[in-house]
């Protein structure tokens, strides 16, 4: 038995571009801090060391330090057990409740530490199932673990890449750890852009969000870029950015000490204005972090040490319930706007059982004024009392299939999808049941904006 | 026949995600090859994996104390 969610609008039509780009209704970008605009103000993230190793050499980073270019912490910074990372991120959650994405972005390589990263997720997604997932990669250890990534529910993956072109290629990485030897210089390179677009493939083949870091480095990889840009729009990458060579002699990378500059403001704009003739552009990008924490450009790492949480009693399910709470009261769309989900075979009045909806309309509100945005297609997951509670893939998908609303209003909603519901931060409501629609999405969106002041009010 | 960390080391993990043998230990921060443990990788891969994915030139030597990647080896290699 399955249910058939209307699937999401391609997500190659998606991204908060710079370069004016068409508007983007995928969930899964919406509310994300690090891809849209609006969500970078209102939902938090955190980004958990846990990856230190790393299978590349890339000559913009020298692995003592902190990466000059994604802002990582280097080997010197403090690296987290999988459970370490899971009790920060109760912790964080505690503090932070708007906290919506846990990423794991290095100090090395995700995939380069694969039981650890997954080990990490699990424990995390466990604590907080409403928390989406992200990882980010060179790309050379993706493909083989692409049914993995789809399983661990994880929605974006970050792969950087800076060339097509093994010979250029060469110039920026001078080896590469694969199949259990040490490759250098055009090998290589070689070996990296055919695994990186392996990996693409992929992910994007699989629905995964795809977003593409470039590393502009002036007089190497200039023409790159856009040819980046316009093979990852044709394997429906989301979204491109575009990130400057930050070099300096300190650093002591190969590039900071061979003298080799980054871009200025300028050259920046206008190879992202190039690139951006194919695929949307990521324009507010702070180049933050792996263990960054908060919203963007806010980094409260400092607060979460490993000093700080020993010794630190937290209530998990306390915590679990406030921050699905919130997550559901902070969907609020670009202003105070709610999407709400309605079982209803009429259109004019709350009149299904969630089980049995055979559609859902989505409604989006401020309190003020109603509107239709939608209509949800699902495959009735119960059929009758054999099938109650029956934990197959139906009803998780269905629920995934809304994980954009804030609420759904139905008849009735049973004990197993209400569990469900609350989990993935959307509010069950049946007191309304055969009401009229309009009245009842007014009801519960000035309910939701009540209760978001109020929770943003207590940790004020 | 064992590899041995120096304190060239940068403790960046890498090692210890690729031994076949379990034969790296990270005690109080620092990054060591148990020699009771380590067959430099005979039987199990060609190369020996740690100084196939080390980092940092002269970090590893071999059992005469020669380091494995010897300096300039990991050419525009940038930690020093
Ligand atoms: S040589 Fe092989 S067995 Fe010995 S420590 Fe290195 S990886 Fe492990
Ligand atoms: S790979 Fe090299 S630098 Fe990294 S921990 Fe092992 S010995 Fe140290």
């Amino acid at each position: 038995m399955t249910a058939q969610i209307l699937s999401f609008p391609a997500p190659s039509s998606c991204g908060s571009g710079s370069t004016g780009s068409q508007e983007c209704h995928d969930p899964r970008v919406a509310d994300h801090p690090c891809y849209s605009k609006d969500a970078h103000h209102k939902f938090a993230r955190i980004h958990l060391p846990v990856a230190p190793a790393c299978n590349i050499q890339c000559n913009y980073c020298n692995r003592k330090y902190d990466c000059s270019n994604e802002s990582r912490p280097g080997v010197v910074s403090e690296v987290l057990s999988p459970e370490e990372a899971a009790y920060k991120v109760l912790a964080v959650a505690d503090a932070i409740p708007q906290l919506s994405v846990v990423g794991i972005a290095g100090p090395g390589d995700a995939f380069a530490n694969w039981p650890r990263t997954v080990a990490t997720l699990k424990a995390v997604k466990k604590a907080l199932p409403v928390l989406r997932l992200c990882l980010s990669s060179n790309g050379l250890n993706v493909a083989a673990h692409a049914d993995e990534v789809v399983e661990l529910g994880i929605e974006h993956v970050t792969l950087t890449i800076n060339t097509l072109d093994p010979e250029i290629g060469a110039r920026i990485y001078p080896w590469v750890f694969w199949e259990h030897k040490r490759w250098k210089g055009l090998e290589a390179a070689q070996i990296l852009v055919r695994e990186q677009w392996r990996a693409v493939e992929a992910l994007t083949s699989r629905g995964m969000l795809v977003k593409i870091n470039s590393v502009y480095i002036p007089g190497v990889n200039d023409d790159e870029l856009p040819k980046i840009s316009r093979k990852a729009a044709e394997f429906g990458v989301a979204i491109h950015n575009v990130m400057p060579l930050i070099s300096d002699a300190s650093h002591g990378t190969h590039f900071g000490l061979a003298g080799q500059r980054g871009p200025d403001e300028a050259e920046l704009e206008a190879m992202r204005e190039r690139c951006g003739e194919h695929l949307p552009q990521m324009g507010h990008c702070h180049q933050c972090r792996a263990d960054a924490v908060g919203m963007l450009g806010e980094d409260r790492g400092a607060e979460f040490g490993r000093e700080a949480l020993a010794g630190k009693a937290l209530d998990a399910q306390a915590i679990a319930a406030r921050h699905a709470a919130v997550q559901a009261a902070l969907k609020s769309g670009s202003g105070a706007k709610w999407k709400i989900a309605v079982a209803t075979g009429d259109g004019l009045r709350i009149d299904q059982h969630f089980g049995h909806a055979e559609a859902f309309r989505i409604y989006e509100s401020d309190g003020q004024s109603v509107k239709l945005v939608a209509l949800r297609r699902t495959a009735v997951y119960c059929q009758g009392p054999s099938d109650c509670g029956d934990d197959d893939n139906a009803l998780p998908k269905l629920v995934q299939g809304l994980s954009d609303c804030a609420a759904v209003l139905a008849v009735r909603i049973g004990y197993e999808p209400w569990q469900k519901l609350e989990r993935a931060g959307i509010q069950p409501v049946v007191e309304h049941a055969f009401a009229a629609i309009e009245p009842a999405v007014l009801a519960v969106a000035q309910k939701l904006h009540a209760q978001m002041a109020a929770l943003l009010e207590n940790r004020a | 026949m064992a590899y041995a960390i120096t304190d060239r080391c940068i403790s960046c993990w890498a090692c210890l995600t690729v031994c076949p043998n379990q034969a790296i230990a990270h005690v109080e921060g620092l990054f060591m090859i148990d020699p009771q443990h380590c067959t430099e990788c005979a039987g199990d891969f060609p190369d020996p994996q740690c100084s196939s994915i080390c980092p940092v030139e002269g970090a590893i030597e071999n059992e005469w104390g020669e380091p494995v990647n010897p300096p300039g080896s990991l050419s525009s290699m940038s930690a020093r």
